[in-house]
């Protein structure tokens, strides 16, 4: 009984003893989480220098409707009559006609400002992230249109379906404070 | 007018030709005349950091919340109200992301990636329900976790699954978690969340594949109980570990046990353990012959599983995207492909040498490769300790739920006619006091 006993006592000392090592163990992870730069809460961004909109932000995402949509530098715009990120390069007539315009939902709009100046804005209800005329823009323009996440969209998945399907490695996690990589002058 | 386009097309593009592709400024911004004001691209915020917190704040109220209606009020009915609202708020409403089981590979990813950290509520995440496994045992499975409770609800019909099978399905688990780990630490893929397959139900948006091995799961799950805890869960396995030197945890009988065995009859997981004599002589010796064996056969399992494992190292490494495109790259400059992809073509504009992209690549194969053996060697230790643990007899007097096993969800508090009679006095006490 008494051996029994001892027994006992041992087996509760080691259970004592790993829980213990285990708490450590916790700790130590803790620590070193801590011990590295960035502590702040991250979410995904793509760099749209590196991106070279071959689509897959339309159809990766794991949402419906994808959560990445066109934004417009429009500092950075030369506010063309002929737009390539508005208009095919081969248009039957010059007008917003589907059959003219790479958008395949007609969310790029146009207005007139001056002559013979244009400005196109987004409308972000229509855009699907496709990236056409990013394309456009990029190739024969000024590439003031470009892709971002948009953060009252996106879930912020562990991990971003669309960052792995990306072909240029332009995703990544960004700052939450900092969470837009947007295109300027500047950084043109 | 129509025709001109293409003309002028043609002329830019070759007038262009040596320019980047983005960000040159081929048509100077306009000076407008009418004083016409720029727009600013807007920049809606992602969800507030304080939101964040709320998640962890949630997560540990729902944790002691757990722990109390598992270890002292001991009511199955207050559970399964905490597991509906587990996958209200951590399923419907969070999405099911950020979990502590894919915060694993966040864990493993801030060890080995020398850039990557992963933040502070994540960290919490992934470290609160193995602290409350470490003093209440599973509670977490019990009621806090989403991924759990959507397949406990759909568990109608439960049949039980022999013990042997119960074991080497487990080993699925083992090897789920030692996969997870390897492509997390080497960066080639999240694959825990990229195969979770309910995470589809509660964004109500996945792959027809995820979602037809989600509903798999659900329906072999009206029968066979959590078959995704049990079979595949990685944080399981992990949990089951801690939760073995629990300080506290599910008793099923609420002072003595009478060995009517009638809980045994309510875990639809097969966790309750039955007593057990001391062995006989003839057995014991059989059991240090047994032992021996699988003593002797462990280094082997070991390096058996290390080599083994090690063969798929190649395909495992071509899930990180650098592998993969450095494969591609190389049928290109080997001319065995002609065409080029979105990825080899990203490549080259971006202008590093081929020689550099090699050379990364090999260091990752080289990562995965060692990992892989590390891998192997861990499963064969896995399959090694089961035998011996086969050899292994602790004597039980009592019904007792499985340390390891028991995910606490309550089910056999009510069969215990101890439980029962608990109940009964505790409703007298209040109706006299009443």
């Amino acid at each position: 009984m008494a051996e029994n006993n001892h027994d006992m006592n041992r087996r509760d000392f080691l259970k004592t003893g790993a829980g213990t090592a285990c708490l450590a163990g916790l700790g130590g992870l803790t620590w070193l989480a801590r011990g590295k730069k960035s502590k702040s809460h991250t979410v995904w961004q793509l760099d749209p220098h590196v991106c070279v909109s071959c689509g897959n932000c339309e159809n990766h995402c794991v949402l419906e409707i994808s959560a990445v949509k066109c934004v417009h530098a429009f500092a950075m715009c030369g506010y063309c009559n002929l737009c390539t990120g508005f208009l095919r390069p081969d248009p039957v007539t010059l007008d917003s006609g589907a059959e003219n315009e790479p958008c395949p939902t007609g969310a790029i709009k146009r207005t007139f400002i001056e002559d013979p100046y244009y400005e196109y804005t987004i409308d972000e209800s229509l855009c699907i992230g496709c990236g056409k005329c990013v394309k456009g823009c990029a190739a024969f323009g000024n590439g003031s249109l470009f892709l971002q996440v948009r953060h009252d969209r996106c879930l912020n998945c562990n991990e971003c379906s669309i960052a792995a399907a990306c072909p240029s490695g332009a995703y990544k996690r960004v700052p939450a404070e900092n969470p837009y990589l947007l295109k300027d002058v500047s950084h043109s | 007018m129509k025709t001109n386009l293409p003309v002028i097309y043609c002329l830019l593009s070759i007038a262009l030709m040596q320019g980047v592709a983005w960000g040159i400024e081929r048509f100077a911004p306009p000076d407008f005349e009418s004083g016409h004001q720029l727009p600013q691209p807007t920049t809606p915020e992602p969800r507030e950091s304080v939101l964040e917190y709320l998640d962890v704040v949630v997560l540990f109220l729902a944790l002691v919340l757990a722990s109390y209606l598992v270890l002292k009020r001991r009511s199955r009915k207050l559970i399964f109200v905490l597991m509906i609202f587990s996958i209200v708020y951590f399923g419907f409403w969070r999405k099911g992301c950020i979990c502590p089981i894919g915060a694993i590979q966040n864990a493993v990813f801030t060890v080995f990636d020398a850039d990557y950290a992963a933040s502070i509520t994540v960290v919490l995440f992934f470290l609160l329900p193995l602290a409350f496994t470490l003093f209440f045992g599973r509670v977490f499975c019990a009621g806090v976790c989403p991924l759990g409770a959507i397949q406990d609800v759909f568990l109608l019909k439960p049949i039980s699954v022999p013990p042997w099978l119960e074991s080497a399905l487990r080993l699925l688990a083992y090897a789920y978690l030692g996969l997870a780990v390897l492509l997390a630490a080497t960066g080639c893929a999240f694959v825990i969340c990229r195969y979770d397959p309910f995470i589809g139900f509660f964004r109500m948006s996945a792959t027809l594949n995820m979602l037809i091995v989600g509903a798999c799961f659900l329906l072999v799950g009206i029968f066979v109980g959590r078959p995704y805890c049990r079979f595949f869960c990685p944080y399981g396995i992990i949990l089951r570990l801690i939760s073995r030197i629990s300080r506290w945890r599910v008793t099923i009988t609420p002072d003595e046990c009478i060995k009517c065995r009638l809980c045994q009859d309510a875990c639809p997981f097969g966790a309750i353990e039955e007593p057990t004599a001391e062995w006989a002589g003839q057995d014991y010796d059989k059991g240090k012959k047994i032992l021996a064996i699988a003593l002797g056969i462990l280094p082997v399992l070991i390096l058996l599983g290390g080599w083994g494992v090690s063969r798929t190292a190649g395909k495992m490494s071509r899930m990180h995207p650098t592998v993969k495109l450095a494969d591609r790259i190389y049928l290109e400059e080997s001319g065995q492909a002609k065409d080029t992809t979105d990825a080899s073509a990203a490549f080259r504009g971006t202008g590093r040498s081929v020689e550099e992209l090699y050379a990364e690549t090999a260091s990752i194969q080289f990562a995965v490769g060692r990992g892989s053996w590390i891998l192997g060697g861990f499963l064969g230790l896995v399959i090694g300790l089961k035998l011996i643990m086969h050899c292994v007899r602790r004597p039980r007097t009592d019904y007792q739920a499985d340390k390891a096993q028991c995910l606490a969800c309550g089910r056999c508090f009510k069969y215990c006619p101890r439980e029962r009679l608990r109940l009964a006095k505790l409703r007298e006490q209040t109706a006299s006091k009443g």
